[in-house]
């Protein structure tokens, strides 16, 4: 086997990263894929409790490359879904415990016994987001429509170029279609076009996020969360279907709705 | 005013939606952030003017600054050039 290493990032913190991660590690953990999730915010773990797995960390990162344990004595499995690991950070160390030429070697050894490994990458450009890309393959950008967030990501997007992963690819998150509508929030044209990168997905903005995340339950397990929907469909992506850009109008009329209830039900 | 406000909105009057104002404002803070991303840069753009002025006229090289500026609605790439003096005119 020779796994995919994959960096979840964005520079400004609270757009979706670490959600993002757990959704889409889940997503293809569902496509009966061998997948193992890396939390690098050391000091600032959070993919444990989104994943609802923090009772179980005996080790952690740190641990690894200290050599304090063996790799697969720090992999969590996920019990309710098979092939899907969590690698915790450590909690009371801070972003130097661990090296990039160490999360080179951590990411080449799992490589060997997984299909893909999500990186979630700490906010920040500092010593925690250069570990985090250090052994990557590929990045995505996670964004939301906002000018800071945008613009923290096109800073982000030029520093991922620089270290050579040259096409990073960009998840619009929490986009509000009835502000788009009337005029108040970018549009998904406005931000690729501005950022000049090429689109993985776009995850509406869902108050089910919030209930998954209270539960430790990704959002993908639930089939009427839009958030779940719109993950499932960037992991058939991340694996290479060509699966189009949903329209994330909800606000249609009623007849447009019955409509489309009609086309899901042929 | 806040009755002039819902009056606007109701008839649509708002000329600017915010997004515009959201999408300029960040295509002129991004020529800039790019712009100074890389020191490099600033400094490949200078040698490179240098080697072009060089040609036509006896720049001062020292005192020779290249700035980008941001005016109001725009972003300016400013350059103040010394001019020591012409170089003789050759031929036409």
């Amino acid at each position: 086997m020779k796994g995919k290493v994959i960096v979840i990032t964005s520079g400004k913190g609270g757009v979706g990263k670490t959600t993002t991660t757990a959704n889409l590690g889940t997503a293809l953990a569902m496509m009966n894929q061998k997948v193992v999730l890396i939390d690098t915010d050391i000091g600032l773990r959070n993919l444990d409790v989104v994943m609802g797995l923090e009772n179980r960390i005996v080790f952690d990162i740190v641990d690894v490359v200290n050599g304090n344990c063996k790799l697969k004595q720090a992999l969590i499995k996920d019990k309710r879904f098979e092939g899907l690991y969590l690698l915790p950070a450590a909690q009371t160390k801070d972003k130097s415990a661990v090296s990039p030429h160490q999360m080179k070697n951590l990411t080449n050894e799992l490589r060997n016994s997984f299909d893909f490994i999500l990186v979630d990458c700490p906010a920040g450009i500092e010593q925690g987001f250069k570990n985090a890309i250090a052994g990557a393959d590929d990045a995505i950008v996670v964004a939301t429509p906002e000018v800071s967030s945008v613009r923290d990501a096109d800073r982000i997007i030029g520093l991922l170029e620089a270290a050579g992963l040259n096409n990073p690819r960009l998840i619009i998150n929490r986009l509000r279609s009835k502000m788009v509508k009337r005029g108040d929030m970018m549009d998904i044209g406005d931000i690729i076009e501005i950022l000049s990168i090429e689109l993985l997905g776009v995850v509406p903005e869902d108050e089910t996020i919030v209930i998954s995340t209270n539960k430790g339950e990704p959002a993908v397990i639930e089939n009427n969360s839009r958030a779940g929907a719109a993950y499932r469909r960037i992991a058939r992506r991340i694996m290479g279907e060509n699966v189009p850009i949903e329209s994330l109008d909800d606000t249609g009329n009623l007849v447009d709705r019955f409509r489309k209830m009609l086309k899901l039900a042929r | 005013m806040v009755l002039l406000d819902i009056l606007n909105k109701i008839f649509n009057r708002d000329a600017v939606s915010s997004k515009d104002i959201a999408r300029e404002r960040l295509r002129l803070v991004l020529v800039h952030d790019r712009a100074s991303v890389s020191p490099e840069f600033l400094n490949a753009l200078k040698e490179d003017l240098i080697k072009v002025i060089r040609e036509y006229l006896d720049i001062d090289e020292d005192a020779l600054m290249v700035n980008l500026e941001n005016e109001e609605n725009s972003v300016a790439l400013v350059a103040n050039i010394p001019v020591k003096g012409f170089k003789r005119a050759v031929g036409v």
